[in-house]
Order: C-alpha cells, then sequence, then structure tokens
C-alpha cells in the first residue's frame, strides 16, 4: 500500500521514486514533493505532538509559517529538530521521525496532560511552581523541561560547514510569486542587476499552488517561463531556497540559502547553507501573505488544515489530504477550494460557510451562514459537527477541513526597523504601513493586493518607481477578483478552540490573560506563549488579537501587534557562525619563530590573536615551573632568547616627531639623541596611564615607537587620532611595522658575546659604543640589513635584535647555534613574566585603566615643562590624595607562603572587608632567582610603607598570609647588570 | 651577501601553489612593499615624483595602477603602497627614499604582507564567500581595503586576476580562509 493518496497532476517528478524513512517506517515519494506532502500521498495525517498537551497533530499549513508538522530530520550528529515537514524537499534516503512523545507517537504516554489541561491553562506555572523556592532548580523546572517542549539537540558536533557571503546588486525581489517575478523581470529587462530570493525550492509562490491562469497558460507554467527568462539573464542571480530573513541598516538583507539541505548530505567541500549579506540600493518585498484559520473547538486535530494549503497539496503536490474533504471558510476562497478538490475527482463533503450569502455550487452541498462546532477523531480527523443557519447540528463525515479565514500580509520585513503594519478594514488584516525601511517598497500580497492581475501590475510598479523608469510593461492578463471576506475569528461555544496550534493557546487562554489583568498584547504574549516559538505566530497572533480586541472592547488596530524581529523563520545558529568555529573561530596571527618553536615543544598562549611561546618544557620537566625556573636562571645565569616579534612597533617619521611624540608621551622625547632609546608612558586624556613602551630615534625625523603586545593596535589607533584631529598641521606620518620586523630580545651577561657572533664586525656593540638605550641600524650575519636595541625588560645586559621577517626564522636558528657555547635556553612568556616582576617592571596586570603614573611610581615622569595628553587631568585632586595607591613588592613572612594575584591587604590585625581594604596585588609569581614568592600590588601610601607587615586576603579561595611590604625592585635595583 | 635563508609567509621554502577546481591561488613571495607618505607641505611634490616613477597619475581612493617595476595603492590621503618585484628592489625603502628626498616618508612594509594571487572561472563566486567587497564589479585598476575572516586586507584585481594582501602573522588564518571558500565554489 504506497501513495494512497497519490492523484494525478501537480509539479511532481514521477519518473523518479524517492524512498524515505519516517518513524522508522519506510516510504515512497517523488521529486518536487516535501516531507509532509509525501506524508499525506501516503495516508499520513498524524506528524508530531503538540508542545504543552500532547495532541496528536498533523500539517495546517504547506510552507514555512507550519505551526504543528514539526519533525527531527536527519539523524546521528546531523539531526536538526523542529525542521517544518511542510518545508523539507524530499530526497532518497530522507530520514526523519516526530517529536515531543513518549511510546511511540499514535500512543504519546504524555497525552495524559491532555486530561488535565484545565489545570494546565496559562499562568499555570507561574501560579503553582511557587514555592518552595528551592524546589524551582532542582524538581519544577527539569520536569517541566522534560515534560514540555519540542525536539532535542543531538549534543554532538555539527559535522557541516555554513558559509557565509556577500552580494551587491541594484535591486533584491524578496519572494517570487507573481509580484515578486513581475518586478524582477520588469527590473531585469531594464538592464539592472537584480537578485530574486525566495524561500521554497520551486519560484512561481501561490501561482504554483493555484488553479489560476495568466494570459493564455496556467499560472505555474508563466512563472516557470518567467523564472526560465530570468534564468538567462546575465544581469540575474536567481535565489531559490532562500529565506530572507531580515531587513538591517543601510539597506542591507540578511538571506539563508539552503545549498544541501535537499541532498542526503553536502557534497565534499561544499557548505549546508550559506548566510548572505545583501547590499543593495533597491529592495521590493513580495513575501506575499499566509492565510489564517477559524478557531472551533478540536479545531487541532490532524486533516484540519487551511484551505490555502489543501489546494497545494491538491494542485502542486497530487495529494490529497484525504479522500473526502469539506471546507470552513468566510471568504470566497473555500469555494475556490471546493472547486479545485471537485476537479480533481475528490469528494466535497460540504462547504460551511459562515456567510449568508455564500455562492451555491450543483456539485456539492453549500451550508451558508453555517458554523463548524466540533470535530472527532482521536489521531486523525473523522467527522465535523456543523451548525446551520437554523441552530440546528449535524455530523458530517470528512478525513480533512479546509479552513480559510482570511489571509495576512507578510508585512515582517517591512517592520524589522521597528515600523508598525496599519489595519486594513477590506481585508480584515494588517498591511504595511507607516514608515518602512529605507529603499524598502511592497507589492502583491504582501501589499495588501489580493488578485493576480494585482499582484502583477504592482510587481510591475514598483519595479518602475524602484529604478525610475518611465514606462509601465504590457502585463499578461489575469483574474482580477476582489477579495470578499466577512471577519470571523472563532465560534463561540464550549470546549476547547486552538488559536496557536504550536504553543497549545486556545481562546479560553486568551480569555483568561485577560481576565487576570494581562491585557497589553505584549503581556497578552508573555503569559499566554501566544505567537512564541518556531512559527512565531505567523497563523495565530491576528486571531488572539481579534479575540483581545473583542474582550477589550477595542477594535484590533487599537490593541496592536507585538514586534517583528529577524529572523524571518529558524535559522540555524551554525549558519551565523559560518567557517569560524573550533580552531577556525578567529584568526590567529603566528610568531616569526613559530615553526622552530614547535620544533623545541613550546607551549603556546593566546596574547591578543598571537600564538607566544609560553616555555619549552625539556626531557624530565614534569611540571612548568620547572621549565620557567630554570628559564629564568639560564638567562639571568648566562644568556637567553624570546621572541619579542609582537610588541607593536610604529614607525613615526616626518620633521615634526619628536615634536608629536612630546605630546604622545607624558615624559619628553625632543632632546633624545639619534640613536639613542627612551623609555615612555603615554596618559590618556584623563590623566589615567595608557600604555608604555620605548621609542628609539633612528633619526632626526624617525622614530620606531614601540607599544605593548596587547595595545599595539590601540595605541596606534590612538596616535592617528592625535595626528588627524588634534595636531593636523604637524608634519608626521604613521605606519604599523609591527609584521614587518622578527624581533628577539637577547638577555643575560653573556648576550654581548652572542651577538657579536651575529651583528657584523663593522657595526661595534661594545659597552662603550653601544651602551644601554643605544639603538642604531645594522647589518648582521654578513651584510642582511637590521636594527638593534639595546633595551631591557628581565633586568640583564640585553638587546632587541630586529631583522626583515622573512629571515626571523633563519635568524633564531643562527642565534641558537652561536650561543650554544653559552647554554643559549630559549624563553617564553612565563620567564618573561617572572623577570619583569623580579625587576619591578609594570605590565598590563598594573596598566589595568585605572592606575596613573603616580600609582606606578612612575609620577616624576610625567613632565611639567611641557604640555603633554593626560599632563593636566593627570594633576587632579582626587589623582594625588595623600593615600594614594603606590606600586609596592610583597614578599611572604613564611617563604614557602604564595602571594596570589587578585588577593587584597588588610592590616595585620583587624576587620577584613571592602571599608579596610588597603591595596591589591597586581602580579605575582615564584621567583627562582630569590627562593620564594614574590608579588607586585598597590597600597595606599605604600611608598612610605616599606617594612610594614600587613595580611593579604582572598576570601575567595580562602588565603590568609602575611606580608612583607617591600622595594617593587627585587632584583639588581641600581641596574647595575643592564648596564654591563 | 648575507647567509640566512628566507621563509615565505606560510612558513616554507618556496611559494604555496593550490589549482582548486577552476581555481589558481598562488603565493607570492617576489613583492617588495613601501609606504609613501607625502611630508606636509609637500603633497604636490611627492605626487609630482609619484607620477614620474609610474609613469601615470598616482592611483586615488579605491584604485591601483598597475605599472612596472613600480605599482601603487592608494592607502590614504597623500599616502600610498608602493610594490616592485623583490629580487629587484629588495632595498625599496631605500631606492625611494634617493627618489622621494624630504617630500615624503618611506617606511619598509615588504614584510609585513602576505600576497596571495587567485584566478579562475569561480574567483568572483571564491571572493563573495569571503569579503563585503563588491567583487563583481571590480575592474583592473580597483583596489580597496577589506576583512576576510576578520584579517583587514587589500584586494586588488588586475589584468583578470584578484590579488589579496593581509598580514603576513595571519598568513596561515587567510590561506586556510581562501582554501576552504574556494572549496566552496568549486
Amino acid at each position: 500500500m504506497s501513495q494512497i493518496n497519490r492523484i494525478d497532476g501537480g509539479q511532481i517528478d514521477r519518473t523518479q521514486t524517492l524512498k524515505f524513512n519516517f518513524n522508522a517506517k519506510t516510504y515512497t515519494g517523488h521529486p518536487g514533493d516535501t516531507l509532509a506532502s509525501a506524508l499525506l500521498a501516503n495516508g499520513v495525517r498524524l506528524m508530531g505532538r503538540s508542545f504543552k498537551y500532547h495532541r496528536p497533530r498533523g500539517p495546517l499549513t504547506a510552507g514555512s509559517e507550519e505551526p504543528n508538522a514539526l519533525v527531527e530530520l536527519r539523524g546521528g550528529a546531523r539531526a536538526e529538530p523542529n525542521t517544518r515537514a511542510t518545508t523539507i524537499e524530499l530526497y532518497n534516503g530522507l530520514w526523519a521521525r516526530s517529536q515531543n512523545h513518549l511510546g511511540p507517537l499514535g500512543l504519546d504516554v504524555m497525552a495524559v496532560n491532555d486530561l488535565f489541561s484545565d489545570f494546565l491553562s496559562a499562568g499555570f506555572y507561574y501560579k503553582t511552581f511557587m514555592w518552595p523556592a528551592a524546589f524551582w532548580e532542582k524538581l519544577y523546572e527539569p520536569v517541566i523541561r522534560r515534560a514540555a517542549g519540542l525536539g532535542a539537540l543531538s549534543g554532538k558536533a555539527d559535522p557541516d560547514t555554513y558559509d557565509k557571503g556577500y552580494l551587491h546588486c541594484d535591486l533584491l525581489v524578496i519572494g517570487a510569486g507573481p509580484s515578486g517575478l513581475m518586478a524582477a523581470r520588469t527590473a531585469a529587462r531594464a538592464g539592472a542587476q537584480v537578485i530574486l530570493t525566495d524561500e521554497d525550492f520551486r519560484m512561481g509562490g501561490r501561482l504554483n499552488s493555484e488553479t489560476l491562469e495568466i494570459g493564455e497558460q496556467t499560472g505555474a507554467d508563466w512563472a516557470a517561463d518567467t523564472v526560465a527568462e530570468l534564468a538567462a539573464q546575465p544581469n540575474v542571480r536567481l535565489m531559490p531556497r532562500t529565506t530572507s530573513i531580515g531587513a538591517f541598516d543601510h539597506g542591507i538583507y540578511g538571506a539563508v540559502e539552503r545549498v544541501s539541505d535537499h541532498l542526503h548530505r553536502p557534497e565534499d567541500g561544499k557548505p549546508r547553507q550559506i548566510l548572505w549579506r545583501i547590499y543593495t540600493r533597491q529592495t521590493i518585498l513580495c513575501a506575499g501573505a499566509t492565510e489564517r484559520p477559524i478557531a472551533f473547538r478540536n479545531n487541532d486535530r490532524p486533516g484540519i488544515m487551511l484551505g490555502s494549503a489543501v489546494r497545494s497539496y491538491v494542485n502542486r503536490f497530487g495529494a490529497a489530504p484525504a479522500r473526502q474533504i469539506a471546507v470552513f471558510t468566510n471568504s470566497d476562497d473555500g469555494h475556490k477550494t471546493a472547486q479545485d478538490l471537485h476537479a480533481k475527482g475528490i469528494r466535497v463533503a460540504g462547504v460551511i460557510d459562515i456567510r449568508k450569502d455564500a455562492p451555491r455550487s450543483d456539485a456539492y452541498d453549500v451550508f451558508a451562514g453555517s458554523k463548524v462546532t466540533d470535530s472527532k477523531g482521536r489521531l486523525g480527523l473523522r467527522r465535523i459537527e456543523v451548525e446551520r443557519a437554523d441552530g440546528t447540528r449535524h455530523w458530517i463525515d470528512c478525513g480533512a477541513l479546509a479552513v480559510s479565514g482570511g489571509w495576512n500580509p507578510n508585512v515582517h520585513l517591512t517592520c524589522h526597523q521597528r515600523g508598525r503594519p496599519q489595519w486594513n478594514e477590506s481585508l480584515a488584516a494588517f498591511v504595511p504601513g507607516g514608515v518602512l525601511p529605507p529603499g524598502l517598497s511592497v507589492a502583491g500580497a504582501a501589499n495588501g493586493v489580493m488578485s493576480t492581475a494585482g499582484a502583477l501590475r504592482s510587481g510591475a510598479a514598483a519595479a518602475c518607481t524602484a529604478l525610475s523608469l518611465k514606462a509601465m510593461p504590457d502585463l499578461p492578463e489575469a483574474e482580477d477578483a476582489p477579495l470578499s471576506i466577512t471577519p470571523f475569528w472563532h465560534v463561540a461555544g464550549k470546549g476547547r478552540a486552538w488559536l496557536d496550534q504550536q504553543n497549545d493557546v486556545t481562546v479560553k487562554d486568551v480569555k483568561l490573560s485577560h481576565q487576570e489583568g494581562y491585557r497589553s498584547v505584549e503581556h497578552l504574549k508573555r503569559y499566554t506563549t501566544l505567537g512564541m516559538a518556531t512559527d512565531q505566530g505567523k497563523t495565530s497572533n491576528v486571531g488572539g488579537l481579534a479575540i483581545l480586541a473583542e474582550l477589550a472592547g477595542k477594535s484590533i488596530p487599537d490593541v496592536g501587534t507585538t514586534i517583528f524581529r529577524p529572523p524571518y523563520t529558524p535559522t540555524a545558529i551554525g549558519v551565523f557562525a559560518g567557517r569560524s568555529r573550533g580552531k577556525a573561530f578567529k584568526p590567529t596571527r603566528k610568531t616569526p619563530s613559530h615553526i622552530w618553536a614547535e620544533e623545541q615543544g613550546a607551549v603556546f598562549v593566546e596574547a591578543g590573536n598571537w600564538l607566544r611561546a609560553q616555555w619549552f618544557p625539556r626531557a624530565g620537566e614534569t611540571h612548568w615551573r620547572q621549565s620557567v625556573d630554570r628559564e629564568v636562571q639560564a638567562t639571568r645565569g648566562s644568556v637567553g632568547v624570546c621572541d619579542v616579534t609582537t610588541l607593536g612597533k610604529i614607525d613615526v617619521q616626518g620633521s615634526d616627531a619628536a615634536a608629536f611624540l612630546n605630546k604622545v608621551y607624558c615624559n619628553g622625547f625632543a632632546k633624545l639623541p639619534v640613536g639613542r632609546t627612551r623609555y615612555g608612558l603615554m596618559l590618556r586624556e584623563d590623566g589615567i596611564a595608557m600604555d608604555d613602551g620605548t621609542a628609539a630615534r633612528l633619526a632626526e625625523d624617525h622614530f620606531v615607537v614601540t607599544t605593548t603586545t596587547a595595545n599595539a593596535v590601540s595605541v596606534y589607533r590612538h596616535m592617528e587620532f592625535v595626528r588627524q584631529c588634534l595636531f593636523p598641521d604637524m608634519d608626521v606620518q604613521l605606519i604599523s611595522t609591527t609584521e614587518s620586523w622578527a624581533q628577539f630580545a637577547v638577555a643575560g651577561p653573556n648576550a654581548r658575546k652572542v651577538l657579536q657572533k651575529i651583528v657584523d664586525p663593522s657595526c661595534d656593540i661594545s659597552n662603550d659604543a653601544f651602551p644601554f638605550m643605544a639603538c642604531a641600524e645594522i647589518t648582521l650575519c654578513g651584510g642582511l640589513r637590521g636594527r638593534l636595541f639595546r633595551i631591557s625588560f628581565s633586568g640583564e645586559l640585553a638587546y632587541e635584535i630586529a631583522v626583515p621577517t622573512r629571515y626571523g626564522d633563519a635568524l633564531i636558528r643562527r642565534i641558537m647555534e652561536v650561543g650554544a657555547p653559552y647554554d643559549i635556553t630559549p624563553y617564553g612568556t612565563e620567564a618573561l613574566g617572572v623577570m619583569r616582576i623580579e625587576k619591578g617592571h609594570a605590565a598590563g596586570n598594573e596598566l589595568n585603566g585605572t592606575t596613573t603614573a603616580l600609582n606606578l611610581g612612575l609620577g616624576r615622569m610625567v613632565s611639567q615643562t611641557k604640555d603633554s595628553i593626560g599632563t593636566v587631568l593627570s594633576r587632579r585632586e582626587g589623582l594625588n590624595a595623600p593615600d594614594a595607591l603606590r606600586q609596592v613588592g610583597l614578599r611572604p613572612l613564611d617563604p614557602k607562603d604564595k602571594v596570589p594575584a587578585g588577593a587584597h591587604l588588610m592590616a595585620a590585625t583587624g576587620p577584613v572587608d571592602a571599608a579596610h581594604d588597603q591595596g591589591y596585588v597586581t602580579s605575582a609569581c615564584y621567583s627562582p632567582t630569590l627562593g620564594h614568592h614574590i608579588a607586585l600590588a598597590f597600597l595606599k601610601n605604600g611608598a612610605e610603607r616599606l617594612g610594614e607587615t600587613l595580611r593579604l586576603v582572598s576570601p575567595l579561595t580562602g588565603v590568609e598570609t602575611h606580608v612583607e611590604v617591600v622595594s617593587p625592585h627585587f632584583f639588581d635595583p641600581q641596574g647595575d647588570r643592564l648596564r654591563a | 651577501m648575507h647567509s640566512l635563508p628566507p621563509q615565505t609567509a606560510l612558513g616554507a621554502q618556496s611559494a604555496q601553489q593550490d589549482v582548486i577546481g577552476t581555481l589558481s591561488l598562488t603565493e607570492v613571495p617576489d613583492v617588495a612593499i613601501a609606504s609613501v607618505a607625502a611630508r606636509k607641505g609637500h603633497e604636490a611634490a611627492c605626487a609630482k615624483t609619484l607620477q614620474k616613477l609610474l609613469g601615470a597619475t598616482p592611483p586615488g581612493p579605491g584604485e591601483m595602477t598597475g605599472t612596472t617595476p613600480y605599482a601603487a595603492i592608494w592607502m590614504a590621503q597623500d599616502q600610498w603602497l608602493l610594490c616592485a618585484p623583490l629580487h629587484s628592489h629588495e632595498d625599496i625603502a631605500s631606492l625611494l627614499k634617493e627618489e622621494f628626498g624630504a617630500d615624503a616618508s618611506i617606511t619598509e612594509q615588504t614584510d609585513g604582507w602576505a600576497c596571495f594571487d587567485i584566478s579562475g572561472a569561480a574567483m568572483h563566486d571564491m571572493f563573495e564567500r569571503l569579503c563585503p567587497a563588491p567583487v563583481r564589479s571590480m575592474q583592473t585598476g580597483h583596489a580597496t581595503r577589506t576583512t576576510i575572516h576578520h584579517i583587514g586586507c587589500y584586494l586588488m584585481c588586475q589584468d583578470g586576476a584578484f590579488r589579496v594582501m593581509a598580514p603576513r602573522s595571519s598568513a596561515g588564518s587567510l590561506y586556510h580562509a581562501l582554501i576552504e571558500a574556494a572549496r566552496s565554489v568549486s
């Protein structure tokens, strides 16, 4: 028994048969089917269970607005929950299962909830699980979460990739129904660059689902011909399977293209989906309209669906929802459904029209002035109860009911920039209104133009307006009947009439919300969950508003709508991430010695986007401290080498270069001689320290400024701001050269001996010729251009040597080679940190955005004889209080104790609280040189408190230890070693 | 002649080359680069020298001039990146300093950038997946700043091919992004 409800016609390819699996059962379908249409063709109406009451549900729609038929698509790591069966394009081997049930779909144990529905009404959880509070997190929430909800994630990493992309066009047309196709055709023929997107895999919109005619052709044929014409145009990009998810600023639209969702799995290297950012001058929204249901008792049974969906299944997919179908309508739309069904040979069990003047038919019964009051059928519709105009009731057998309650224009994208739609009385629906996103116009049903001829006309007109075309194109003939609708939202009476089938919200729930004071439409939404979740109330919102309006005695526009936000339909998080995941989450910057460091087994740490060697473990070392201690001792004992390429380097040139640096640094630079380097401190405008570094004067009009690794970009940005905005008259030019030079620190008593084997003999680097803080452009290794700076972060005799980056790898290998007799040791950022703490040098921990030069013990560096950025505000009273924080060193009284960073200083006795806080530790380490832990800290009036004993506390980590305040210069305070 | 061997931006001895479908990706290490920024008050003189070197009007915003030996890319107001073959212009900064004298500040940028050439029928499709630049409307002589995988780049169009220049330290990440995009569209 296969495809028992397959009927003739439709746009499916019957020459091919596809096998698929739903709930462990194999079925067949054809290319062109959706999962929902194929299941209906196979006689399967039950596709899922509802969110709250676990009611049996089938598809309500045939499109992306579907609230009910949500399935888990694909198994394993590719599983995708909450996928709409109505939009899943059938492919061979498709695997799907229904979700949100315990036991088989037909016998869901959780359906017991339905029996207690009187208790589970709106606000149930808020009212019931109030107390005891302790029960909420551990008991109530897990139980509720387990019982409710939709599908579940696989918990596995998604094996597929997602791309992002960027497109540009003159005109973006969203939606390829009659208005969209006509707009695109008009623009394409005028030579504009056009992008046409449609969420469906077959362009044409309703033309594919209706039996109407355009010119001499069927609507579907006209659509196919028009698509073919557009496809042949080089200036047109057709994007089927592409949902425009949002209208963003400056003519930017987001669109998700489902590249591989219709395949068993993506081709090698190909993405599953692409998130496009479309830059367009003009946009025409041709998103069509969504039909809405009428609520009545038990209107949620599988088989009860929208009239437009029934026509789609029958006309487009050749799949009958049932062999006997009734129609319930408040407009002529329902009669269109009945005529189509009759033409297809499907028995029309009756047309129930609420209008007394409903059109008559010879082919089937029309019950004018009647309504559907109830339905039966546990797992699928079997019969409906009809109340005739005279009040009599009777039951009609049918396997499906096509409900037509009117149409809601898809205004969503017109509201993404806070626009509010306007109420149109004749359509009884919201239409685009007010302020639209700039460059956006709306055509066709999305703009409330409900006839085919109107859609074609408005699409062409919108294109002409958008592109300033003078002549309207010739338009083919098409039906142009006005929409005749009698607003009708729900059938009053007992029992539960479902408004929002996705969230199990009934008419009664809306009434309860109103009764309990949740009368604003925004409150209604939150209290009842109406319009939430994957369908965002596309079929339910307006019905909810209508009932709220009725209760409040207001008009629907007075009740208003909730806010429309992107994305238009559910969008996979993966497509937002694109290729930025795992190791490729962000770009990585590698130092010139990276490959060499990897060969040495270096452990790397991220600093900014850089990967820097943190330490270089050696055989037998089992703890990072062993490696770091060894590196420090080897450097202080003989010589070490460290890649310092990551420090920012900014080339400053121009006749005003020195004057410029005098402005950006708080200390003086004007008199720095050529061939010398100076330590400099930059202040922010507010007097707080921003960054420190050195500036080397290579010529009268040429400096190289170094910054910390972390602040390389922000300092450069700051300097550009100063150059362009504060001192535009200065002759100064800036450019970053961080990447251009590979730079290595060679430090230790034997540093000079090592470098003398590298630097060419013509360059004298003896202590006399090249003293501490000297700099020069040199040659090395037989003529390679390089730069040498005698600067020291470690406190040792030290140099930084720079070569063009492409030689960095060769240079580190050469330094290691010539340094071997001195046991030269590479050291990483940890040893670098230990040595600078031993020397009391400030780093990022101390330059933390709250500290001043005074705090850092560098108060005297702020020149009072010139005006530089931050000088004036650094004099603020509050920054110069007598008990201002000052940088000090700390040593533990018990040498075994640690002095952890982040701990706070308190008096040796007395309370431990914020009111008695004396300061805090910024940097801490074990000093292998001193043999105990040390720390740098900021202490109130610290400079005057050397020798004091304080308590160091960290209530969070349970630390309480006694420390002595000492000079921050733990090692070689006179600096004899670095001048050696 | 010094004794240190150079390394490419991708950390190899020779340039990386890949062919993916119709697309050809080639790392281009043979490029010497320097920035030329006019000194204050010397803008006209700087532009004049530049014109002499290029044999063409200096490029404006969004443009490059692909002459030989020097090609120029507009960087900022009165500032350009000049490129020349590395094998003949290794010391490009000194060479340009001689040309411009006191009219411009010259800064060597050769090793600041990793350079890749991409050509082939699908190259527009590829760059549409990589950067927001309007790649389909770019013609020979167009050059723009853009971002690829969060990396600030220059994208240039020259003789039916694209050239990307990105900060050298990010060459590996850029290369990864280029290859993935090439596979995606091939």
